[in-house]
């Protein structure tokens, strides 16, 4: 039996309060992020004029953007690989015969329900100098005090280790849910056969849940763009924007300097790479179609 | 797995406790303890009576539950609407509208902070809960999961209802909201944590303690350069995060699956 499906005007009715929500804060914002590249920003002597691709020259010879964009590399690399080991690590745990099992895949979560300011509150702490609980342990072993967060060389790998600790809980869950959808028979087959469980792991379940780790790794990415809260609390991007993200600079292009034109550029470039990693999302879950 | 193995996954989850349990510590004792680990120091709540009156606590617990209630309320009608439009319509446009309002899932408000702000100047909602609110309400997630969920009902249920004589908003309402609940409970525990969480734009649209929400006033608190001492952070941090963590302590399968929900799409 076919249904007749309600008439067209009903349909954009519906749609209608949603629509105009998201155009106004989706659409239009983002094509006028482009317009605003193209145009200086206005000041009460000089009036915003086009300028064509001058923002992006500008942009281009900025030492501070490309250091940014370095940092954000770094950064993806540095919480991505470990976040995605460690997730993996966790869900094997906890999908094993581990005594208190519920009480430990809660404690591996918890970080994700929690604000990312609060995180940085909690380990602001760790990493002060002299009372913070890293110097602490450091000089256990005889290291003299360290500033952990105001040298350039480590302050990025401070930001890293408390990303992991926030973001490989909520991959777990991700892993979980894929191991427990692997047939038990697999396993048996391989203990009959006589395998390792580290041979099991890397010859089965491994590649079995790659479609799993393609979508933790867009996400990771995704995420590594986004996330900048704990940056107002920990370092302001500082020392010398050794710690700065490409989000955290627009934030402070557009509302420390007030340069909104140049703001509307660099937003353009994230813009840019989120698409460009939307894009790959949508290719890897057609692939994931293909899998079943 | 051996023992070695079960001692390092219980070595991992104290691990992953110990920032929070920490922050307890120096919440509960006088800040003379807070770096010193001493069975026997006494337990207080002066940290937290501290914290309260320091910052503009009650305040910020008004405005963000007024918030995060009216962020979750507007989305359910709006993306009821809109995915009982996209599953159950025909109407021209509907699939390159559909691929416009999925545009949203990787353009999130937060990233278009410095033309949203502009807009919301013009509207003259700058410094308002509304503000804060309204880039969020139509939620392309919202929208997607709907969709999903109102075509997996059949459609024999549906024609039941039409032939007792329901319009569309009745079948709407006593077809299939009731049997997506557990969508509805779902997406609502995502966007109440979200939206109690999330910082970027309510910090970049707010400028007073009338419409800060607990994040943003958190994040002035706990500042270095505040000079506030660590209790007093840790009494702050642990009252701003206690329901939704207590929440999820109570809900955690509930929660964590709500969560994996979120991220699959």
């Amino acid at each position: 039996m076919t249904t007749k499906t309600w008439s067209v005007p009903y349909g954009w009715l519906l749609l209608a309060p949603a629509a105009i929500l998201l155009v106004g804060f989706t659409h239009y914002p983002a094509a006028a992020t482009l317009v605003h590249s193209l145009f200086s920003t206005g000041t009460a002597v000089r009036p915003s004029r086009f300028v064509g691709l001058a923002n992006y020259a500008a942009l281009a010879h900025d030492p501070v953007f490309w250091q940014v964009l370095g940092n954000n590399f770094w950064f993806a690399l540095g919480t991505i690989p470990a976040s995605i080991a460690l997730a993996l690590l966790m869900a094997i745990w906890v999908n094993g015969k581990l005594p208190a099992r519920a009480l430990v895949r809660m404690s591996y979560f918890t970080p994700t329900v929690l604000p990312m300011i609060a995180v940085a509150n909690l380990w602001l702490y760790f990493y002060t100098p002299q009372i913070g609980l890293l110097d602490k342990v450091t000089a256990l072993f005889g290291a003299g005090s360290h500033n952990w967060l105001g040298d350039p060389h480590t302050v990025m790998g401070c930001l890293i280790a408390m990303t992991l600790w926030k973001e490989a809980g909520f991959f777990m869950i991700f892993y979980l849910a894929a191991l427990q959808s692997l047939p038990p028979e697999l396993e048996e087959a391989a203990r009959v056969e006589g395998a390792s469980r580290w041979y099991f792991f890397r010859r089965v379940s491994f590649p079995l849940l790659m479609p799993t780790t393609l979508f933790v790794l867009v996400n990771a990415t995704i995420n590594s763009f986004k996330l900048v809260d704990h940056l107002f609390i920990l370092t302001k991007g500082g020392p010398d924007n050794a710690s700065n993200l490409l989000l955290y600079y627009i934030y402070q292009v557009a509302f420390s300097f007030f340069d909104t034109a140049y703001a509307s550029t660099l937003t353009m470039v994230l813009l840019l790479l989120l698409g460009a990693f939307a894009i790959l999302q949508f290719q890897l879950i057609e692939k994931r179609v293909h899998y079943r | 797995m051996n023992l070695l193995e079960k001692a390092a996954a219980w070595l991992l989850a104290i691990l992953w406790l110990l920032p929070l349990l920490y922050a307890m510590w120096a919440a509960f004792h006088p800040p003379a303890y807070a770096t010193h680990l001493d069975a026997l120091a006494p337990l207080t709540l002066a940290n937290f009576e501290k914290a309260w009156g320091y910052a503009p606590f009650p305040r910020h617990f008004v405005n963000t539950v007024i918030l995060v209630t009216m962020v979750l309320a507007a989305q359910l009608v709006l993306c009821t609407l809109a995915g009982f439009a996209f599953a159950r319509f025909e109407f021209a446009g509907r699939e390159i509208a559909f691929a416009l309002v999925l545009l949203q899932l990787m353009i999130m408000p937060e990233v278009l902070i410095v033309e949203n702000y502009l807009s919301m100047s013009r509207l003259g909602l700058v410094d308002s809960i509304l503000g804060i609110g309204l880039p969020y309400m139509a939620s392309a997630f919202g929208i997607f999961l709907l969709r999903q969920t109102f075509k997996t009902i059949p459609r024999e249920l549906e024609e039941a209802a039409r032939v007792e004589g329901c319009s569309w908003l009745g079948v709407l309402w006593r077809v299939y909201v009731p049997l997506a609940r557990p969508t509805y409970l779902a997406y609502a525990l995502v966007s109440v944590s979200y939206h109690w969480n999330n910082f970027l734009w309510p910090l970049v649209v707010t400028n007073s303690v009338n419409t800060r929400p607990l994040t943003v006033g958190l994040a002035i608190f706990g500042a270095p350069e505040s000079g506030v001492d660590w209790s007093v952070i840790s009494a702050g941090t642990l009252m701003a995060v206690a329901p939704l963590l207590l929440a999820f302590l109570l809900f955690q399968r509930q929660f964590m699956q709500s969560f994996m929900q979120a991220g699959i799409k």
